[in-house]
């Protein structure tokens, strides 16, 4: 880790009519580190998280990118077409429905090759041959690559969402549950290989997650979230060995009542 | 030797000739003028001028004569010649409060101030075919009808329980004759598009909306067809002068409304408004009206009804007949252009299946 | 003599001068599509309707009009076209594409290279490249505006990947001037080449889409290819059965009942030119003996 953060998210906050939905979000991202995004559903963090990649607009807050050939921008006020291009070129999104992360109308291929396409590949073979590499890397079948998403499992798409993702080697990916919806045995599976690409690529990611079992084995650093306030925060072994607020004690103790 | 066929003139001068002589068809019968077209067959002369989007009975009736009864022709062919009109100004808005009223009902109340006012409607004629006798045809003395009559949405909304009507626009009103529909499109240029919009299309959507694609528990709270003035503020002058008087009807539906963290319940509404006696198109497009505005009320978009570019984009029957027809314009290089490519791609294939054998 | 009834080209003056203004706009920003107020023609949407109204926008007594559809002067559309300039402006028209100052088209490029201060008005259909990946207007000028073309080349991809090539045979996405991606209109794969640095103005109309685009002469129009998959235009075996030209577009003509088929020119005038200088095909002579 180099010695400054990637992304400073300072005072962050979105209201949808007099609901709030996030309230003074602060915390910093550096290179390289996985941060879980905890709490409950209604709690904010999927609007924090879609504050963050742009899908929607914040009201309040900066959100300060250190970009890949240097300088700081902030995101939240930056135009929309240089936050487009931004997140387009150095970030990732995994969606927690891979319907609204893949194209299901083309081939695996063209899902995976899609991101290349889009900052300018327009070498056919070279396209092709890492879309293949990288459905490899996520333990997909190469065979597969002229086939729709439709006929993957649920797992698979997942792990297809990924590999488009990673393939144009993203300086943060953002995941809301990525393994929600998926079955005990595969979500280890998938977790496991999440685990082992981003730590292979040296990204840094923002995982958010209902279930803490998902942020002990990828964050590092987690923040725990209720009623769109950060209520603690701090390395993942420390929060969740020694809780100290009152909510995360709940949290962690109802995890591991069940 | 081949010789390429010539002739498109007289193809078309021959299919004119044709044309004329079906449209006179059997010259034993007496031919039909613009004027009975125009008092005897009202309905179809006041759909030419709605979706036609110009108020001229007697034009209306002379191209629904040359369209052969055809109505989305006669619509195009009245649509064609507003073409041509330089556009001098904009009226004051119609007030449709003070309607010389022919006919109004409200569904939502048994009885409202002024009283139901049944008028010329089909509503509770049995549907039998019968010769229309010359008794039933002859005038009566008409009744005077109360003027003006107050409307029933006044009578909810004393106690705020239905959404305000909206207040003079303050910025200037897209006018869709003049400019392209842009998005967002306002209410006011959706509004536009629907009133101008085919009545079989909105006739369908809206009753999609009670079919459950995007449901809104709708009452027809009012519905109004009679005489309004058109007034006219010349430059010249500095005051309004009145035009004449147009025949509209208009609907207001009023609809189940659940609110939300910062509104209370209350019924919202939609809205119809048409030239001419056109009930069934200004409560259909009263549905669609209020199914586009989900969004705005925080409703969620699910059903074509609501989608709003899909809506407005495929509700004018002069696009759509034109595009739909066009299809049978010649296309031959293009198809050209396909049968080479798919020769080629099997030629491929099968060089490919060979070479596997 | 023009119909009394009607302003020159149908459309009143202001009319005329909203459309030029649209047109310049176009011109100024290559393969951009302007918005504009679009009128209701006496012919119907779908049958030219956006060229019809460039057309009567620029058109001049001093003009000379050129109609074809698909590569013809005598097909019934075209002729109607021709006859409705001739109507409401009483300017000359002709056949010979060297002749014409505007040639209003519908899926063709003439053979015949055009020439400085030749306008080329193109009736088109649907003017959105994006159409068929986004059917959102909204969205799709937002794409344009933020140049996010990548999935352009993913429908391209998937082409490939699964039927060898790019199945696009006609109205081939280009990119203008190194900036918009733009439909040329139903052309044919074939005419693509011809708009890349043409010396004559081409002007675009989409009356029912209400859009009216531009590329102005001799500006860069490059088809979206793969550099290992580079954009290639359809040929024929044989040279026209009519003129012998061997670097044409042919029509497939099928002439009996036996499948027996013949292959001419679709630019009627390039053919008669031809044909006029003492050019002949075999006039299908390999037709016989393939019976």
């Amino acid at each position: 880790m180099t010695d400054a953060p990637i992304l400073r998210v300072d005072g962050l906050g979105k209201a949808y009519g007099r609901r709030i939905a996030c309230r003074d979000i602060c915390f910093d991202l550096w290179p390289g580190e996985v941060l879980a995004v905890v709490g409950e559903s209604g709690s904010g963090k999927t609007t924090l998280l879609n504050c963050l990649g742009g899908l929607i607009a914040a009201d309040a807050g900066t959100v300060r990118y250190t970009r890949r050939g240097g300088g700081e921008i902030d995101l939240a006020t930056a135009g929309e077409a240089e936050r487009r291009a931004i997140l387009r070129a150095e970030w990732g999104f995994v969606r927690q429905n891979p319907r609204d992360g893949l194209r299901f109308g083309v081939s695996a291929g063209a899902n995976v090759g899609e991101p290349l396409m889009a900052i300018g590949s327009r070498h056919f073979g070279k396209i092709r041959s890492t879309a293949s590499e990288w459905l490899e890397a996520v333990e997909i079948d190469a065979h597969r690559i002229d086939d729709l998403p439709s006929g993957f499992s649920g797992g698979m798409q997942q792990r297809l969402q990924i590999a488009r993702n990673l393939v144009t080697h993203p300086s943060i990916v953002l995941m809301d549950e990525p393994t929600g919806g998926l079955d005990v045995s595969v979500q280890a599976k998938l977790l496991d290989l999440i685990r082992r690409l981003v730590r292979e690529n040296g990204v840094s990611a923002i995982v958010v997650t209902h279930d803490l079992g998902v942020a002990r084995l990828l964050a590092d650093r987690m923040l725990v979230m209720k009623e769109g306030e950060v209520v603690e925060s701090g390395l993942t072994d420390q929060l969740l060995d020694d809780p100290q607020a009152a909510y995360t004690q709940l949290l962690v103790s109802s995890v591991l009542t069940v | 030797m081949y010789v390429a066929t010539k002739g498109g003139e007289t193809a078309i001068a021959n299919a004119h000739a044709l044309m004329a002589e079906d449209r006179r068809g059997d010259p034993k019968v007496q031919e039909i003028g613009a004027e009975q077209i125009r008092e005897q067959l009202s309905l179809g002369v006041d759909r030419v001028m709605a979706e036609g989007s110009l108020y001229d009975p007697d034009l209306a009736a002379l191209a629904l004569k040359q369209a052969r009864g055809d109505q989305v022709e006669a619509i195009f062919l009245l649509r064609a010649y507003r073409t041509t009109l330089p556009r001098f100004g904009y009226s004051e808005p119609v007030d449709t409060a003070a309607m010389h009223v022919h006919r109004r009902i409200s569904a939502t109340f048994k009885d409202v101030p002024g009283g139901q006012i049944l008028g010329p409607t089909f509503d509770y004629t049995h549907r039998v075919i019968e010769p229309v006798t010359a008794a039933e045809e002859a005038p009566r003395s008409p009744e005077p009808l109360p003027y003006p009559l107050p409307r029933v949405a006044g009578v909810l909304g004393r106690e705020g329980l239905l959404e305000d009507t909206p207040t003079a626009c303050e910025e200037a009103i897209t006018d869709l004759t003049r400019e392209p529909l842009r998005f967002p499109a306002d209410r006011a240029a959706r509004l536009q598009v629907l009133a101008r919009g085919d009545e079989g299309f909105l006739l369908g959507m809206g009753y999609s909306t009670q079919r459950g694609y995007g449901r809104s528990h709708p009452f027809a709270g009012e519905i109004r067809m009679g005489d309004v003035a058109v007034e006219f503020v010349a430059p010249e002058l500095g005051f309004a002068i009145d035009l004449g008087d147009i025949t509209l009807t208009e609907c207001d539906m009023v609809n189940q409304f659940k609110g939300s963290k910062t509104e209370p319940p209350q019924f919202t509404r939609g809205y119809g408004l048409v030239f001419g006696f056109g009930e069934r198109k200004a409560m259909a497009m009263a549905l669609v009206d209020r199914a586009m505005r989900a969004e705005e009320l925080g409703e969620e978009v699910t059903a074509p009804a609501q989608d709003i570019e899909f809506v407005l984009y495929h509700a004018d029957n002069v696009e759509a007949s034109g595009f739909v027809q066009h299809l049978k314009l010649p296309h031959h290089v293009d198809f050209q252009s396909e049968l080479t490519l798919i020769r080629a791609m099997r030629t491929e294939q099968e060089a490919l299946k060979e070479a596997a054998e | 003599m023009n119909d009394a009834a009607y302003n020159f080209g149908y459309l009143d003056e202001q009319t005329k001068r909203m459309i030029r203004r649209s047109i310049l706009k176009a011109v100024a920003i290559p393969g951009y599509q302007v918005p504009f107020g679009s009128r209701e023609m006496p012919l119907p949407y779908g049958w030219g309707t956006g060229g019809i109204q460039v057309t009567a926008a620029i058109i001049g007594i001093g003009d000379v009009l050129k109609v074809i559809d698909q590569g013809a002067d005598d097909t019934t559309n075209a002729v109607s076209i021709r006859r409705f300039f001739s109507r409401m402006c009483g300017m000359a028209t002709t056949e010979k594409t060297a002749e014409a100052s505007i040639i209003q088209t519908r899926h063709r490029i003439p053979e015949r290279p055009l020439s400085e201060g030749q306008i080329l008005v193109y009736q088109v259909p649907i003017p959105e490249p994006l159409r068929w990946l986004e059917p959102r207007e909204s969205e799709t000028r937002k794409m344009h505006a933020l140049r996010e073309y990548g999935v352009m080349h993913v429908k391209l991809y998937e082409d490939i990947a699964t039927k060898g090539k790019v199945a696009t045979a006609y109205d081939y996405p280009v990119l203008v001037n190194g900036r918009y991606i733009m439909r040329p209109s139903p052309i044919p794969k074939f005419d693509t080449p011809k708009m890349h640095r043409n010396a004559a103005l081409q002007l675009f109309g989409a009356g029912r889409e209400k859009r009216i685009y531009a590329v102005p002469p001799h500006t860069d129009v490059v088809p979206l290819d793969f550099e290992d998959h580079p954009f290639a235009v359809e040929t024929w075996d044989r040279p026209c059965a009519l003129c012998g030209a061997g670097n044409t577009f042919l029509d497939e003509i099928v002439v009996n009942d036996r499948g027996g088929r013949l292959f001419v020119c679709s630019d009627t005038d390039y053919c008669n030119e031809r044909q006029e200088a003492g050019h002949r095909g075999d006039g299908g002579a390999g037709l016989e003996a393939a019976e």
